[in-house]
């Protein structure tokens, strides 16, 4: 069952990586905690272990429906003075950022 | 043909192509909203709540970005499947969710192929649907993307439609990439799904790039982006794979990544590494259903399809075949022959006139040497009657050509464009006094012609033609000629 | 009981019938929002002007013989997640403080068309995560009933609107609980639909495949109304479900005779005995209504936290990647557009929204997804097998709502997992979709403070079945009367009376 619980176990490390993807940045303090505290949430959830779900089908939708499509008609958008006016910067009618680097 | 030589690689090695195509939907609205999809047009303004990702708005499919996709499936001989879309996470600025709604799972068309002109066929791993992006403008700091200023976001394109067809790793050299791509565009286009412009970006290509020794497993395949255009996709190709075999050669290894097509430098260089960023915790998008289009759905879009490049092509071999009695030139010549009279279009001529009894031979010379502007008013039945009427020798191939022009440029039937130039025609005796004073100028060819010289006919034919700008008669010149030296 | 007081019914019938202004019912409200809500902030925005606008329209339409709609005049509490064209939506976060959308949520339009006058936006825990309202960046909600606890949460602003008397009505979401929970905390009705049932357009999203939006009113029949506006198909929500909303108030009355109800074991245990002793007096009063009681295992929900700490983390990190700085709300600025995501990001949202964020990257990045979210979305396949099975048993089934009364403020602050765990009993209907509803039942025992807080008995009910739900609920709620009264509504009612005298 120790081993089970490891298996469970955010390092700081993965707390770091994950931070990254999620664009956010964590102080070494703040990746200490999250590190036990997004553990003991996963080692909660190791009761799942006991469950046998080899032959279960995932669910991701839990009300089933298909083909739900609407007809290709040009409805009226937004203004672009409304959208812009919420922009943090805007540009000549653009959403102004800083530099856009190629991904790191 | 420079081009050609550095194009091959080093005997024993050979390039493995896959390439990924992505084409803009010829939709009205966008994939998920109701705003404009059009090319262009001042920033910001095809937009709506929807397409930038406002909190709180949802996406609904449009049905006829389906009905196209579906197009698209029937066209490249996929199975047209129950679909689900999925979000594929990853930051950028021009993507106002911060993650591209795609098919990731389950494409609405997988397994098919396409056939090239030379009859090989290409795998179709799959044909999906999802969203494109915004565009975004780096602007100042010397306009070099790594150096300082600022970017623009412009959203109009957010949104759009598009459908991304993956070919399987059948393509061996770029030549036949270029074809692959031409073909597909073809069809895409004669379907109504695009327009096919890669100028405008409508039409984008990447290309997965390997190469192994002939015999070997598949090699470590770089993926290249920024192709723009056909020409610019053989160059990167056959510098990509020129790269990667220096570099085998070497004893190097390729290593797994991305690159950019330099089009000023004729280079492909490496974009940052992806480590880290090639997690796109894709799930599925549980703002949207599944899609399980029906059969009548389906059958009532493959009924609606026009006829696609390669049936046309077959439909116009095989007429060839069948119809071609004299002057056979079957094999690579032919299939390029018919390959550019369906590219251009100008099947439907071709066939319309074979079966309205012209010489198969004839049809094909006039189309591909003197129709390669266009056919204009040109009908199908004066072409036929005009080229029997070659045929039978009642006018002389160059009149042919001067009449198939008229046609072109004016319209009407053939017997009334032949009786206009008929009019022009030199008579008999214009001939005869033409032929006296070209034997008074040319009295010595005229007696090594008498004693036997064949090959002077061809001279006095010349200059008679020249004399009468084209308008005399090759068969009643050469009578002429064969009476006066008796 | 004061004449601009009343449920929202019979107020609604008093404004249609001319018999009072819709004005003087909202100015009455606005100015008691003015002068209690300071110490139980329940509100972020108060729309004084707007309501008032609003109000007078309707009294317009009542003047000219229109009919504005069943709600006429009533006012009404939104939870700020659902987006109001051209007035500030935040969900509570500084990386959307005072935004105002340029587009209005589905139900908000409905509302306005049926004659509800929006008087302001309610306090929940950022992106409506959490189950106490105290992670909102705004402030804390106090309990009414004792402002020294939580109102539950998310939607604790609205329950708390409802529950102190501002509003008759209020909207909430509830993703795993956030409208039941708080709802049972503070001692007034809350209802979760069937998944699909109310459209989530303009609604913004925490995660995806459970949010919903639902009602909170101090009556059953109130709720039922409420949800009879904002309900039915809505072309804009993929989700949503193409059918039209039942009539639910004729259901109302029927009483139970002859209806199986079970009480699910699971989500009993480990509920504290003052909770778990009103819901056996619940048992027992729809077993005396002519219902026929028993105790039912639904073994899934025993995994239901588990697969719901999973699902909704994974939906919420992609959910949130859009506010990047980019195209509204904060910017922190920086060198290069992914520093700047990366300030923005880090600056703009809070504690627990991170750790959610980063929880659900977790849960779906390579390596994995099959041990965590994969996992989870099998055990919701489970869920709802075993729910179905207990259906074909059952017409409805009831469960505490929350495991304990309202907590003290800050007591479960420092261990996320402890606060996760007030979800317990409402998560799994959440995952399986169907819809479920908390009706006010007793108080609990006496607390700290020697006041007794409320407990919520929770209604369940099969996809689509909310006819039975609020048929159940409105027995429930006949009999609750007859259980012992709360001390606290007493007192909360004679110190409301007494502030209005005075």
């Amino acid at each position: 069952m120790n081993e089970n619980s490891d298996s469970a176990r955010i390092s700081e490390e993965a707390v770091a990586h994950v931070a990254h993807l999620a664009r956010l940045r964590v102080t070494p303090e703040e990746q200490k905690m999250f590190s036990q505290q997004l553990s003991s949430v996963l080692g909660y959830g190791k009761a799942m272990e006991a469950l046998n779900l080899d032959d279960v089908p995932p669910t991701s939708h839990p009300y089933p429906l298909n083909n739900v499509l609407r007809d290709d008609e040009i409805s009226a958008g937004s203004s672009r003075d409304e959208v812009l006016d919420v922009a943090p910067v805007a540009q000549d009618n653009q959403f102004r950022v800083p530099p856009v680097l190629e991904q790191t | 043909m420079a081009d050609r030589n550095i194009a091959l690689l080093p005997e024993g090695w050979e390039a493995v192509l896959g390439l990924e195509v992505h084409a803009e939907l010829l939709t009205e609205t966008k994939l998920f909203s109701a705003s404009p999809n059009r090319f262009g047009g001042d920033p910001n303004t095809h937009i709506d709540p929807v397409s930038l990702g406002l909190p709180g708005t949802l996406p609904v499919v449009n049905r006829h970005a389906v009905e196209l996709a579906i197009r698209v499936g029937l066209s490249l001989n996929c199975d047209v499947r129950p679909s689900t879309f999925a979000r594929k996470n990853y930051f950028y600025p021009d993507m106002p969710k911060n993650y591209q709604i795609s098919q990731y799972e389950d494409p609405i068309n997988a397994d098919g192929f396409l056939e090239l002109p030379s009859g090989k066929r290409i795998g179709i791993v799959r044909a999906h649907l999802e969203e494109d992006t915004g565009k975004s403008t780096h602007v100042g700091g010397g306009g070099r993307i790594h150096e300082a200023g600022f970017s623009l976001i412009d959203y109009n394109r957010a949104g759009v439609p598009l459908i991304e067809i993956v070919s399987a790793p059948d393509l061996r050299s770029s030549d036949e990439a270029k074809e692959y791509v031409a073909e597909l565009r073809a069809i895409l286009v004669t379907i109504g799904a695009t327009d096919g412009k890669m100028e405008e970006g409508s039409l984008r290509v990447d290309a997965n790039i390997s190469v192994r020794r002939v015999g070997d497993e598949l090699g470590v395949r770089c993926e290249v982006k920024n192709v723009n255009s056909l020409r610019s996709l053989g160059r990167a190709i056959d510098y990509e794979a020129r790269r990667q075999v220096k570099l085998l050669e070497e004893g190097g290894a390729v290593t797994q990544e991305t690159r950019h097509w330099n089009e000023d430098e004729g280079k492909t260089h490496s974009l940052r590494s992806k480590e880290g960023e090639t997690d796109y915790r894709y799930f599925l998008e549980p703002d949207l259903v599944p899609l399980v289009p029906d059969e009548r759905w389906i059958e009532e879009i493959r009924g609606a399809l026009p006829t696609l490049p390669a049936e046309r092509r077959r439909r116009l071999a095989s007429a060839r075949e069948t119809a071609s009695t004299k002057g056979e030139m079957y094999g690579e010549a032919d299939l390029s022959a018919i390959a550019t009279i369906v590219a251009r279009d100008q099947d439907e001529l071709a066939l319309g006139a074979i079966s309205a009894g012209a010489d198969t031979q004839l049809v094909f010379k006039h189309i591909l040497n003197n129709l390669a502007e266009g056919t204009g008013k040109l009908d199908i039945s004066a072409f036929a009657e005009l080229l029997t009427a070659e045929a039978a020798g009642n006018i002389s191939a160059s009149q042919a050509k001067t009449i198939l022009a008229d046609l072109v440029a004016n319209g009407g039937d053939a017997a009334a464009a032949m009786e206009a130039r008929a009019s022009d025609t030199t008579d008999a005796g214009e001939l005869e006094t033409l032929l006296e004073e070209l034997i008074a100028q040319h009295s010595d060819e005229w007696q090594r012609f008498c004693e036997g010289e064949q090959k002077l006919q061809g001279f006095f034919v010349g200059q008679i033609m020249k004399a009468t700008k084209g308008r005399a008669d090759g068969q009643a010149t050469a009578k002429l000629l064969a009476q006066r030296m008796m | 009981m004061n004449a601009l007081n009343k449920p929202a019914i019979e107020l609604a019938a008093a404004i249609r019938s001319g018999e009072i202004s819709a004005v003087s019912a909202v100015e009455a409200r606005l100015s008691e929002i003015a002068t209690r809500d300071a110490e139980i902030a329940a509100f972020v925005q108060v729309l004084n002007e707007e309501a008032l606008a609003a109000a007078t329209s309707v009294d317009d339409r009542v003047a000219t013989g229109e009919d504005p709609g069943p709600l006429a005049g009533v006012p009404i509490a939104l939870k700020d997640n659902l987006c109001t064209r051209g007035i500030p939506t935040t969900c509570c976060s500084r990386i959307l403080e005072g935004w105002k959308p340029p587009y209005e949520a589905t139900v908000v339009s409905r509302l306005r068309n049926a004659g509800a006058v929006v008087v302001g936006k309610t306090n929940l825990d950022e992106f409506a995560m959490g189950s106490s309202t105290e992670n909102s960046a705004f402030g804390t909600t106090r309990n009414p009933h004792d402002l020294s606890c939580v109102p539950g949460g998310s939607s604790g602003g609205s329950a708390a609107a409802v529950a102190a008397g501002f509003t008759p009505l209020a909207l909430g979401s509830d993703t795993g609980g956030s409208i039941r929970q708080p709802a049972a905390l503070c001692g007034v009705v809350g209802v979760k639909p069937t998944y699909g049932r109310v459209s989530r357009y303009g609604l913004i999203a925490f995660a995806s495949s459970l949010d919903q939006i639902g009602p909170f009113a101090t009556s059953v029949a109130d709720a039922a109304t409420l949800l009879e506006v904002i309900g039915g198909h809505d072309p804009a929500d993929s989700t949503s479900i193409p059918e039209a909303m039942p009539s639910l108030s004729e259901c109302l009355g029927r009483g139970v005779e002859g209806m199986r109800i079970g009480l699910v074991a699971e989500l009993c245990d480990g509920v504290s005995s003052d909770v778990a002793r009103r819901v056996s007096e619940a048992s027992e009063a729809l077993a005396g209504g002519g219902a026929t009681v028993e105790e039912v295992s639904v073994p899934a929900s025993r995994f239901g936290l588990s697969a719901y700490y999973l699902i909704a983390p994974a939906e919420a990190s992609s959910n949130l990647a859009r506010y990047d700085g980019v195209r509204y709300g904060m910017r922190t600025e920086s060198s290069n557009a992914v520093e700047m995501n990366i300030a923005t990001r880090t600056a703009g949202f809070g504690e627990e929204v991170k750790r959610r964020i980063m929880l659900g990257t977790f849960a779906l990045s390579a390596g994995y997804y099959d041990a965590y979210y994969g996992k989870a979305l099998k055990v919701r396949t489970l869920i709802i097998e075993d729910f179905n099975r207990a259906y074909e048993h059952f017409d409805a089934l009831i469960a505490p709502t929350s495991p304990t009364t309202a907590f003290e403020i800050g007591s479960r602050t420092d261990d996320p997992l402890e606060m996760y765990l007030s979800d317990v009993c409402t998560v799994p209907s959440s995952l399986a979709g169907h819809p479920a509803m908390s009706v006010p039942f007793g108080s609990g025992d006496v607390n700290e403070n020697n006041i007794c807080l409320p407990v919520g008995v929770q209604v369940l009910a099969p996809a689509m079945g909310e006819e039975t739900m609020f048929r159940v609920g409105a027995f429930l709620e006949s009999v609750a009367v007859n259980v012992a009264e709360s001390v606290a509504r007493e007192a909360l009612t004679s110190e409301a009376l007494t502030s209005r005298d005075g």
